[in-house]
């Protein structure tokens, strides 16, 4: 049992204030993850948690008990850091032993921890070494396992993977996942990279300027984004918008820009009425590149763009198209097998279901 | 990495630090050379014409069995040595305490702390002197070696605390920052994880320390003044030098053996020392 609770939770450096009423529940055994550009905040909410920040107001509780005042080293929590943060000057056995002899375990545990610790990452035979002597993967490993051998209440990570080769990230990551599983320890991890958000995350926190966006299991996120800045950080390649009026046309919903008119679907156009005041209100169409297909005969004209291709990007598993429509620039994501060339015109065709529209004002979702 | 020609190698490379070698030890050769020739070649006029100015044939111990049986020089090292390492080893241990606090803790005015004890290290000597003449005559410490042992860490404290500061900085945040996560109180990180990584630095810290204390003249000048309480550098100077008598051969012999400790300290921590001042802590 180890739910971590922010309430109302703020941080003021100097005059400026990065975290902003970050009000949060994390559940017993959850895998949390904070995503965000950075110098949102998500970084020093961590740190705040770990306690090597200063709350400015608000509580952080662990497990119902409020920990505003412990020091870090009372919290029972580990931290797997950035940078690894390995004692140069310790062998990897001493640096896993590290903080159990600081919290006095008999001599006989810390080395039946160290061992099961070594097994579950698969580094046994480093245990001799000191950390100049490890690979960037090896590294972070023992980064983990100096963590797990702790059996802490909570796993705090701060962007653990990001100094890491891109092939190894991505084989850490599922590492970190099946570590989880085999733990079920309470995890708080820190990222600037949605695709491990995405991946890693039971539930993800979206922040941006210190303020939480959106809070959700990853895919409540990817098809319900909260807002247009959520919409436009989840996912990759990023959603494409353009400014458009919508405008009721003989009971039809119609979203129109330069160049593109689109019927919007039951549903959503049922939620722009409530929004709409007059007859050409403003708002953003959102549409993600994947939902975007070249049109064939069975594609109703409703939802079709006349496009020009500026850029191919053959990926192999899919075509990165970027077009021109209007004046808006459109990214679709197509079928490999088409044959497109730069400064074709050809017909998109959007998936009407997957249209998002946002209030271009407080950029929330419609 | 592709020299260029080999002219180009032995201008601008070669015969610079050829010179430059040659300078630096030509005193050195002096010393030796004078140190070990008898007083009769010593003092032969330049023009005679067995005058031998780089080079001795019948070389001789005289001058050193001179210096320890005819003056207290074996006090002098023994001396030279408690008060350089005591003063040393004082101000290592307030210099990394009050380095640690100046790069790590936050607390109110620690800049202008740091900028103020950099600024006593700028104080001339030459001029300290008199103010503290009067403090080690109040204490009554006069001619005793704690006159010495005292007044040292003046210098010697700001110097460590500024090498150790930065030393410090250099130190990833994050390494005492798990420390503390791992259960290790603000203290015990720094004695377990910050101060052993920073053993290069001490060690240079220590090296310089030790080197000052021990060439320190004007202090030793002026604090001690019965010929057993000397240290070598005055003694030497004041026993050896008799009103415009210079004993050569023994002064010489004296400058060769007081540089023997600090030229020891230094090869056997070289390596430590370079690194310490010029390397950081790699992760």
């Amino acid at each position: 049992m180890a739910e971590v609770t922010l309430t109302k939770l703020n941080k003021y450096f100097d005059t400026t204030h990065v975290v902003k009423d970050v009000d949060l529940q994390i559940r017993d055994k959850e895998f949390m993850v904070f995503v965000g550009p950075s110098g949102c905040g998500k970084t020093t909410t961590l740190r705040m948690i770990a306690g090597l920040e200063a709350v400015s107001s608000g509580d952080i509780r662990i497990e119902n008990t409020v920990v505003n005042q412990v020091p870090p080293m009372d919290r029972d929590i580990a931290m797997v850091f950035q940078n690894y943060a390995l004692y140069p000057h310790m062998s990897v056995a001493s640096n896993m032993a590290f903080g159990l002899k600081m919290r006095k375990f008999p001599r006989d545990q810390i080395q039946d921890r160290i061992k099961r610790a070594a097994a579950i990452l698969g580094i046994e035979n480093l245990l001799g070494r000191k950390p100049r002597q490890l690979s960037g993967g090896q590294r972070q490993r023992v980064a983990l396992g100096r963590a797990i051998v702790r059996d802490p209440k909570v796993f705090l990570f701060d962007e653990p993977l990001s100094n890491l080769d891109a092939k190894l990230r991505v084989q850490m990551r599922v590492e970190l996942k099946k570590l989880h599983e085999r733990l079920a320890v309470t995890s708080i991890y820190v990222t600037h990279d949605q695709v491990e958000a995405m991946t890693l995350g039971d539930r993800v926190v979206v922040m941006r300027d210190g303020v939480v966006q959106q809070v959700g299991e990853p895919l409540e996120l990817y098809n319900r984004p909260a807002n247009r800045f959520v919409a436009g950080f989840i996912g990759s390649p990023a959603m494409n918008f353009a400014d458009v009026t919508i405008s009721d046309q003989g009971g039809k919903v119609v979203a129109e820009a330069t160049g593109l008119k689109i019927v919007l679907p039951g549903e959503l156009a049922a939620r722009a009425r409530t929004h709409m005041n007059g007859a050409g209100t403003r708002a953003t169409l959102g549409i993600r590149p994947e939902d975007i297909h070249v049109a064939g005969a069975a594609d109703s004209p409703d939802h079709c763009l006349e496009a020009e291709v500026e850029v191919v990007e053959q990926l192999g598993s899919e075509i990165l198209l970027d077009t021109r429509v209007g004046q808006a620039l459109v990214v679709a994501s197509i079928d490999p097998n088409v044959r497109v060339r730069t400064h074709d015109k050809l017909k998109l065709a959007l998936n009407p279901e997957r249209l998002h529209l946002f209030d271009p004002e407080t950029e929330k979702a419609f | 990495m592709i020299e260029g020609a080999v002219w180009r190698k032995w201008v601008f490379y070669n015969i610079p630090l050829i010179l430059f070698v040659f300078v630096l030890l030509f005193p050195f050769y002096w010393m030796i050379i004078t140190s070990f020739r008898p007083d009769g070649e010593l003092y032969r006029p330049w023009n005679a014409v067995n005058y031998q100015p780089f080079w001795t044939n019948k070389p001789t111990l005289e001058h050193f069995v001179y210096l320890f049986e005819e003056t207290d020089f074996g006090q002098w090292m023994i001396n030279t040595m408690f008060i350089a390492v005591t003063s040393t080893l004082i101000s290592l241990f307030c210099g990394v305490l009050a380095g640690y606090a100046l790069a790590r803790l936050n607390f109110p005015f620690a800049g202008s702390l740091g900028t103020v004890i950099f600024v006593t290290y700028l104080v001339p000597q030459t001029l300290l002197f008199i103010p503290l003449a009067e403090i080690i005559r109040n204490f009554h410490l006069g001619d005793t070696p704690w006159s010495l042992i005292l007044t040292y860490p003046t210098f010697l404290i700001p110097f460590c605390t500024w090498l150790m500061m930065g030393y410090f900085k250099a130190i990833p945040k994050e390494l005492e920052e798990c420390a503390r996560i791992d259960g290790a109180s603000r203290f015990k990180a720094m004695v377990y994880i910050i101060v052993p990584i920073a053993v290069p630095g001490i060690l240079s810290a220590g090296i310089i320390a030790f080197t000052l204390s021990w060439n320190e003249f004007i202090y030793a000048l002026v604090f001690l003044s019965s010929p057993e309480e000397k240290t070598v550098a005055v003694g030497v100077t004041s026993e050896l030098i008799r009103g415009d008598v210079f004993f050569w051969g023994s002064l010489m012999a004296g400058a060769l053996l007081g540089s023997v400790p600090v030229a020891i300290v230094y090869s056997f921590f070289v390596e430590h020392y370079v690194s310490g001042l010029t390397g950081s802590v790699k992760g």
